[in-house]
């Protein structure tokens, strides 16, 4: 909504940030030409996980908390396993650990291409929505809808269902598959990997604004392999913690505009970035060389500090995902069991895994009974909350020569270059331009 | 030419993944959308029109102020309004505040409680507004959320079984899991339309479907009892993402005890 006022003085304001997962809103105050104020406000009614959690036993964590996220169940199941796992001292190790990444690489090809053809593209090409953008764009839309097909496949098989699966357990799964059931999988990756290739290149075709930003990347970062649920804690700028650690170095405060608290980096009280862009900086040496390469030719270096440029990195990503997919496939061997008894044991655990939008903490304490007495869980989201309104106070100052509408299409945009998902960070959003 | 049908879909408190199911329907999507207009769709598309509109699809449960006031604006722009998934029909996962202080939750998650504005319960929407169908399941099933709308198009009543997931369960072939193993399954009073997937992933039912039509949860209830299940245990069980469904609230309050 754009209402012109006279003598210089203008208020844009836009109710509902679409296309973006959960309910939230977007204020700008510009004064002559100067943006005075950004608030990234989140209407989402709050759910009350931490709380509803106390009182529950253990093993039901994975299957609550992936209640709050629809679209990235299955990284709240991976860090409410390993969690618990942590409490209670136990490791799963062997072709169980290689089923959890499988699983996770179907949440991140389907997460993926959701964000990259059906939320950010039409954003790029001038479209309201993938379904308008598929009267000019056909082939490109059937070939985002057949990629996250394959990534569903996956969760679907590992599952159950592709959303809120019900496979996972602590101590690994309900169920392991057959040999045969994955390599079913194998002809519908092989096509995918095709498919993921072109969209790289797709993604590459696009025009992005000139916004190259220092960033503070911070991810999970493993010995030898591309981060997904195990690792260090690492920045950019030194830090290199294990997962124990994070309450010492992040900090989630509250803020009166908003139902999602604001996590921030100590000391301080820092912005901080995660998700794609951040896992791609902080571990480009762990992609395969033949990634690498398809990442170079897509006109990404090492590092990429352009946040309009993450639907590359989204898209390297998925490349990425698919290749593991079928690596894990390749070298199967079911295991002896499909869990490890786990007995419950007093004490905290802690795990942080990589959801499709970024790092996302869990902390349990649990008691002899395995009964949850404190829970704390710390979504991408409210990790980059703060780093959109940093870049919408950087970026807003490039536009103020653009009409209001065109200043809220590229507010838009720019919040969209973080998937924001924000049934996870309240667990939606408007957009309000206050010009003068 | 006649215009095409318009639908709309709303957001109350959940975990979007419901809505999604509609974007996961991949092969039917764009089919979808030659016979119907996608009028409001935010998770969707930026572009919204106005009302009214002939199917609402309403996702989500009644948790603040502004959401029991904004209900009543949803239904007095639709024609029929479907609810989908858990949250909608029976107050999602978030409805266990309902049998706690709701303050003691936000203190627990917010340092500034004074910030937050809630209700102290999360309610269906049946408990505000009139329902025309109420889809069940948490998530929903895509083939049945495209069946139901395909229904309401034609003015025809859904084809959605009231059966429990047991009848599912020997479609699919699968050994009952209660009785050959002895584990805890709530398929026998749960309704069907998941596909039976749990026990055919060696797992008892854990009711993200909600009851069945006149379920015999006490009967259920004795023999997870025989089967060792404690009655704290039996309380959770029917206080899940179902809680306030009133025929597991029932059943829920039977047991439990002062532990929890």
């Amino acid at each position: 909504m754009s209402d012109k006022h006279g003598g210089g003085t203008r208020t844009i304001k836009v109710d509902y940030l679409a296309r973006v997962e959960g309910e939230g809103a977007m204020y700008l105050k510009i004064r002559d030409n100067v943006l005075e104020d950004v608030k990234l406000k989140i209407f989402e009614p709050p759910r009350f996980f931490e709380g509803l959690l106390r009182g529950r036993d253990f093993r039901e964590a994975p299957d609550i908390t992936s209640r709050i996220c629809g679209i990235c169940p299955v990284a709240y199941q991976m860090s409410a396993v390993h969690a618990m796992e942590n409490a209670c001292g136990v490791r799963v190790e062997g072709a169980l650990r290689e089923l959890r990444r499988l699983f996770y690489c179907g949440e991140w090809i389907s997460s993926h291409t959701l964000h990259v053809y059906m939320l950010h593209a039409p954003d790029f090409l001038g479209y309201p929505s993938a379904v308008e953008m598929a009267k000019d764009h056909p082939e490109a839309v059937k070939r985002g809808l057949a990629l996250k097909k394959t990534g569903n496949d996956i969760m679907n098989l590992m599952g159950g269902r592709e959303i809120h699966p019900v496979n996972a357990r602590v101590g690994g799964f309900y169920r392991a598959p057959a040999r045969s059931e994955l390599s079913g999988l194998r002809e519908k990756l092989l096509h995918a990997r095709d498919l993921a290739l072109e969209t790289v290149k797709w993604t590459a075709t696009l025009d992005f604004p000139e916004f190259e930003q220092n960033y503070t990347f911070v991810a999970l970062r493993h010995g030898d392999e591309y981060p997904m649920n195990e690792g260090r804690i690492v920045s950019n700028m030194g830090l290199d913690i294990d997962m124990s650690d994070y309450d010492n170095h992040f900090e989630e405060q509250h803020v009166d505009y908003s139902n999602a608290l604001h996590c921030v980096m100590k000391p301080g009280n820092k912005s901080y970035h995660v998700g794609p862009m951040a896992r791609y900086a902080l571990n480009f040496d762990r992609l395969l060389s033949d990634i690498q390469d398809v990442a170079r030719s897509a006109g990404l270096g090492p590092v990429c500090t352009n946040p309009f440029k993450s639907i590359i990195v989204r898209a390297v990503e998925v490349l990425y995902a698919v290749t593991e997919a079928l690596r894990v496939i390749d070298n199967y061997s079911p295991p002896d069991t499909s869990f490890i008894t786990v007995e419950p044991k007093a004490g905290t655990g802690y795990a942080a895994t990589e959801a499709p939008r970024g790092l996302l903490y869990h902390r349990y304490t649990i008691d002899d009974d395995g009964i949850i007495k404190d829970a704390n869980i710390v979504p991408p989201t409210s990790q980059n909350q703060k780093m959109i309104e940093d870049d919408l106070r950087r970026f807003v100052p490039t536009c103020m020569d653009k009409s209001d509408d065109e200043i809220q299409y590229v507010s838009e945009q720019a919040i969209r270059n973080y998937d924001p998902c924000i049934s996870c960070a309240t667990h939606f959003l408007k957009l309000e331009i206050d010009r003068r | 030419m006649t215009e095409k049908p318009k639908l709309a879909v709303w957001k109350f408190a959940s975990c979007d993944g419901c809505q999604l199911s509609l974007l996961d329907c991949e092969d039917e999507l764009l089919a979808v959308t030659d016979h119907i207009t996608i009028a409001n769709f935010p998770e969707a598309s930026r572009a919204v029109l106005n009302g009214p509109y002939d199917v609402s699809l309403v996702e989500g449960s009644i948790t603040t102020p502004h959401d029991r006031d904004r209900i009543q604006e949803v239904r007095c722009q639709s024609k029929y309004l479907v609810t989908i998934g858990a949250c909608a029909t029976a107050g999602g996962i978030q409805a266990l505040r309902n049998f706690t202080d709701v303050q003691e939750f936000m203190d627990i998650v917010y340092a500034k409680p004074e910030f937050i504005s809630t209700l102290d319960t999360s309610t269906p929407i049946s408990a505000h507004v009139n329902v025309d169908f109420e889809l069940r399941g948490c998530p929903i099933n895509k083939n049945q959320l495209l069946e139901v709308i395909n229904a309401f198009l034609n003015q025809r009543k859904p084809n959605v079984s009231l059966n429990s997931v047991c009848i599912e369960c020997k479609k699919r072939g699968t050994a009952c899991i209660m009785v050959a193993q002895g584990t805890p399954c709530m398929g026998p009073v749960t309704q069907a339309g998941c596909g039976a997937i749990c026990p055919a992933y060696d797992r008892g039912c854990y009711g993200c479907y909600g009851p069945m039509e006149t379920p015999n949860t006490s009967s259920l209830a004795i023999w997870m009892r025989e089967l060792g299940v404690t009655k704290v245990e039996l309380q959770r069980m029917f206080r899940t993402y179902n809680a306030e469904d009133p025929d597991f609230r029932r059943e829920g309050d039977r047991h439990g005890g002062e532990s929890l």
